[in-house]
């Protein structure tokens, strides 16, 4: 429960509504796909369900009136549990460009493996370019810096195995079609 | 930065091949490279990278094909004119043990001026500003030997442009620092390229690092496999898979 615990952690400095978590949202986590309003709001009746965060008074300030949310301790001890729990590395067996390169083997042949690897490779590289012009933008703020850096080192990771795999391709192949 | 449309080539390199005795290492390579451009050569471990930028700064020769720089031919060209060249048009970088261990680090970015001609003094003021645009300063009167190698590599890269080169040549400029050190080298080098419209040539195998340039050309095994532009389309040629 992620965002669960995402909301959890942008309550613990104090209270705040629906509307100003969605912003803090999108404030502290740049590189996260936006949260639906609904979605925010689903989560927090869960967190209430479960005793996690309370609902407070209810202001309006010129528009809708919003409820106010803050941490419950139970909810602190939680978020504070799942900070200190170390996530299981994810295992990449199912790896999408590997089971591409073992298709088009199967299918075609060695030239059109290696040709939608480097073509990958490109697509890969462009999009590190772009990251890499965020990071080197004197205006980028750090916490745009530390989401480009871990974009670039998991489609670095991506190349690297791009790149290896282009020079086993032979190999590869003659284990296919023997 | 304007540029003419005639004078944006810079560096071109045409069917260049060069063999070391019996074993090739550049197969019929060619590119151009243009005023500001900087521009990445990649490709696996021996595909012919460190070679290519060898010939490309004239310290070595090609066996065939030409080299020209500002359009005039520099392959075929005399040691002398060729060192001259070097000393005026081109800076060079490699991964590490560039500076002369003796000298301070002020000496030794003052030294490329020195060795063309520059006075003592200005030579001096010019290697401050360019220390002082790496970040490095405060190790002006430092030696090599007491710095890290992100420090050394930044004193080196100012020596490399304290002449305001037209083209850098960088091999593995970063390939001896980490990732926060290399960032910081590749960062402030491309900058002030960037700037100053020199042409970069960075020899990498590395994706962090060719995702610096503008450009990437892609080595394998003596021949280029493939040019990527900055949009990341594909312009060169994908020669077929043997
Ligand atoms: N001085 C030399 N004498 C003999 N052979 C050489 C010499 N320098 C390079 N070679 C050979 O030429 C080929 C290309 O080498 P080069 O150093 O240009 O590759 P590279 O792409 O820079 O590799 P790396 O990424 O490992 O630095 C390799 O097969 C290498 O063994
Ligand atoms: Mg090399």
């Amino acid at each position: 429960m992620s965002v669960g615990h995402a909301l959890l952690g942008l309550l613990a400095d104090g209270q705040r509504h629906g509307y100003d978590l969605k912003q803090q949202y999108e404030l502290r986590f740049p590189a996260a796909k936006p949260l639906a309003a609904a979605q925010i709001y689903a989560t927090l009746e869960r967190l209430l369900r479960d005793g996690l965060v309370v609902a407070g008074v209810t202001e309006r300030v010129g528009g809708p009136d919003r409820t106010l949310f803050a941490v419950t301790d139970f909810g602190r001890a939680e978020l504070d549990r799942w900070l200190a729990e170390v996530e299981l590395p994810s295992e990449y067996v199912a790896n999408l460009l590997a089971m591409k390169v073992t298709l088009a083997l199967l299918v075609a042949d060695q030239d059109v493996a290696a040709d939608f690897l480097r073509r990958q490779r490109v697509a890969h590289l462009a999009r590190m370019r772009e990251y890499t012009g965020v990071k080197t933008d004197p205006s980028t703020d750090v916490l745009r810096v530390v989401a480009a850096d871990y974009a670039i080192n998991h489609i670095d990771a991506d190349v690297r195995w791009i790149e290896t795999t282009l020079q086993r391709i032979s190999r590869l192949t003659k284990e296919i079609h023997p | 930065m304007t540029v003419t449309t005639g004078d944006r080539e810079v560096l071109t390199a045409r069917s260049l091949v060069k063999s070391y005795g019996n074993s090739p290492a550049l197969r019929g390579v060619s590119l151009s490279a243009g005023r500001g451009d900087v521009l990445a050569i990649t490709g696996p471990s021996g595909s012919g990278k460190s070679t290519l930028l060898l010939c490309l700064a004239g310290i070595l020769r090609p066996d065939a094909g030409e080299i020209r720089f500002a359009g005039r031919r520099i392959d075929t060209e005399s040691e002398s004119v060729r060192s001259a060249l070097r000393r005026r048009e081109f800076g060079v970088l490699f991964q590490f043990g560039q500076l002369v261990p003796e000298m301070t680090a002020a000496e030794n970015v003052a030294l490329p001026l020195l060795l063309s001609g520059v006075r003592r003094r200005e030579a001096a003021t010019a290697a401050r500003v360019w220390l002082d645009r790496f970040g490095v300063a405060d190790l002006a009167d430092q030696r090599p030997p007491q710095m890290s190698g992100g420090q050394a590599q930044r004193v080196a890269v100012a020596r490399a442009l304290v002449t305001e080169p037209e083209v850098l040549f960088a091999d593995e400029p970063t390939g001896a620092l980490d990732t926060l050190a290399g960032e910081q080298v590749l960062g402030q080098l491309t900058r002030v390229a960037r700037e100053s419209g020199t042409t970069v040539l960075l020899v990498t195998h590395d994706a962090q690092v060719a995702a610096y340039a503008d450009r990437e050309i892609v080595i394998r095994d003596g021949v280029v496999d493939g040019v990527v532009d900055s949009a990341g389309t594909a312009v060169g040629q994908h020669r077929p898979h043997s």
